[in-house]
């Protein structure tokens, strides 16, 4: 019982990062068609952002409270600075360009992303630990866990919950479906597609940043962070069904259960378990496990 | 098979290097022999991106020719440079061919996913697994050449020149055949080619497994010529990323392309290491950056341009 519990508390807090990562991944692809390989960047961006000043703020003597102000404030600077950049000085001049060369574009400034970080934070680590101690340790159905861990799941929830109510809810949301559903109907209704795709484009690294900046304390923040999970959240993509929010959501539970699962029963298949499924839905359903089926446009 | 241009150029240029490369001094031809090896694998993705596909996971086959080197050494001390080397393209090129019956109905960004997905599975074996090494990889043992172990790595560099040239005619040669021209005519419009009364499947099941086939043998002669093995050099997605970067890089105009292209490549990254050591990748991606925007025919391009302006 308890190594079941342990596994699904494991799972899900992994499920949680993932998905907020992979939420900014999702929209981005199912408004702009982009699949942004640079937003594995924004994640270790946001990460780095969040532990040099967490790490500062707690040296100059400032309660180690801010750290959650600053991991919000690091997440969104983040993803503005650098998707508006991106966004407007590469992408931009490249929307009439074929699908597959802008994906080797974001991999070109997800390079470039990635030494820029080494020169500006160095190549040792960081350790904002200062979040989760300040939040100790609870014990539940015999077993201690970390509250801080727990609350990433509080977060993934009002990550997910944010984003179903824009999307339903809001005139936003009705712009956005509007634009994802035919772009060319969008603009000829009167939306502002440019600036709808800047918009989707920040809010998505915003997302990347936030996932980053949230584990940042319960990690050693160290070079190469984005390089293994931009891979796993095109597994949560890819599973769940590319563009769809909801389908983000179920293929980071399948992926995070999973893969605690295998850390703990078996460690050796740890990433063989998550690229198997990612493969074996590319096979049977393309589309992803959960989407719906669509009517073919001509 | 000899007679048009681009064959006699690679025959010519080829023997040319040879015949140089035995004065140039060590680092040079080290740079020849990871520059010819990786072009190998270049060569492949050619023939896919003229058909309008870009793998985003190559460096599998890339891997598994030279993961194969490594056990033919490890295992069953096989040492000789062309079993080896047949060793890689046979694993390779069989698992291209299963793969491809899968593969073949996979287009745009899918195709480069689920490339992707089977790389990072084998990346994930590999580096959870002891007896292959693991995250460490493996030393491997300099090749004999019909059974005399060569004392420099000239020789090595000669049987990796032999083996670039003879793919590059072969490859160029196909390229010319009828099922090689439905290349282009297939990212055209495929239902036209059906039409026309081939089964596209096919055809690209046939470049897959080509493809694979060159990459493994790339894998396999980098094994050789780098002395060594391991999983993030060799089968992470930054590999694959790094292979659809020379590509581009070459540009698709020419079977010699690719050894250009990765001939300028490992000089450029070469250098970027040495200028900048934390910032050779930021070389190396605006590089892909500035290719992408201005110069979408590649290197080739310029010197199709050259020589356009000589005639």
């Amino acid at each position: 019982m308890e190594t079941f519990l342990t596994i699904l508390l494991d799972g899900l807090q992994f499920s949680s990062y993932l998905f907020i990562v992979s939420a900014g991944l999702t929209i981005i692809f199912g408004v702009m068609k982009i699949l942004n390989v640079c937003h594995g960047s924004f994640y270790a961006w946001g990460a780095y952002t969040a532990a040099f000043f967490i790490s500062k703020f707690s040296e100059m003597g400032m309660p180690d409270i801010f750290g959650f102000g600053i991991i919000i404030i690091a997440a969104i600077v983040v993803g503005v600075v650098l998707g508006f950049v991106i966004e407007q000085g590469i992408l931009k001049h490249m929307y009439h360009r074929d699908e597959v060369l802008i994906v080797l574009a974001t991999f070109g400034l997800f390079l470039v992303l990635e030494d820029v970080i080494l020169i500006a934070f160095g190549t040792d680590p960081y350790f904002a630990y200062q979040p989760m101690a300040l939040l100790s340790s609870v014990e539940m159905g015999g077993i201690v866990r970390d509250v801080y861990g727990l609350s990433l799941i509080g977060m993934a929830t009002m990550v997910a919950v944010g984003c179903w109510f824009l999307l339903n809810k809001t005139k936003w949301g009705v712009i956005l479906k509007a634009v994802i559903f035919d772009r060319e109907m969008g603009i000829s209704m009167g939306i502002n597609v440019p600036f709808v795709y800047t918009l989707t484009f920040i809010g998505g690294a915003i997302l990347g940043g936030l996932g980053g900046a949230y584990i940042a304390p319960t990690i050693s923040v160290a070079p190469g962070l984005g390089t293994e999970v931009i891979v796993l959240s095109f597994a949560v993509v890819v599973v769940g069904g590319m563009g769809s929010i909801a389908g983000a959501a179920i293929g980071s539970v399948i992926i995070g259960v999973l893969r605690a699962l295998a850390v703990h029963e078996l460690p050796q298949v740890e990433l063989f378990v998550v690229f198997a499924v990612m493969a074996i839905v590319l096979v049977f359903r393309p589309e992803g496990l959960f989407a719906p089926a669509k009517p073919r446009k001509i | 098979m000899l007679k048009d241009t681009t064959s006699k150029a690679v025959l010519f240029g080829g023997l040319a290097l040879i015949a140089l490369a035995f004065f140039a001094p060590n680092w040079i031809v080290n740079q020849f022999m990871f520059g010819f090896s990786r072009a190998l694998a270049i060569l492949g993705l050619l023939v896919l991106w003229r058909t309008g596909l870009v793998s985003f996971g190559h460096a599998f086959y890339f891997g598994l020719g030279a993961y194969t080197v490594a056990v033919l050494d490890i295992q069953l001390g096989v040492t000789d440079v062309f079993l080896r080397l047949i060793g890689g393209c046979v694993i390779a090129g069989f698992a291209g061919f299963l793969l491809g019956f899968i593969l073949r109905n996979y287009r745009d960004i899918f195709f480069a996913m689920l490339n992707t997905a089977v790389s990072m599975v084998l990346y994930g074996i590999i580096v959870k697994t002891e007896a292959l090494g693991s995250t460490d990889g493996f030393a491997i043992s300099l090749p004999t050449i019909f059974g005399v172990a060569p004392e420099t790595k000239y020789p090595l560099f000669v049987v990796i020149t032999l083996i670039a040239m003879t793919s590059a005619i072969l490859v160029n040669f196909y390229l010319k055949t009828t099922v090689g021209q439905l290349t282009t005519a297939i990212r055209d419009n495929e239902i036209r080619v059906e039409y026309l009364g081939f089964s596209v499947a096919r055809a690209i099941h046939l470049k897959y497994t080509l493809s694979a086939v060159l990459a493994g043998g790339a894998g396999a002669l980098m094994a050789m010529s780098l002395g060594q093995v391991d999983p993030d050099s060799m089968i992470n997605w930054t590999v694959s990323g790094e292979l659809v970067f020379v590509t581009i890089l070459s540009g698709p105009g020419n079977v010699i392309a690719p050894f250009i292209g990765s001939l300028v490549f490992e000089v450029l990254r070469t250098y970027a290491f040495e200028l900048a050591p934390q910032a050779w990748q930021l070389i190396v991606g605006a590089t892909f950056l500035t290719i992408i925007f201005f110069l979408p025919g590649g290197i080739w391009s310029l010197i199709a341009k050259l020589g356009r302006k000589n005639s």
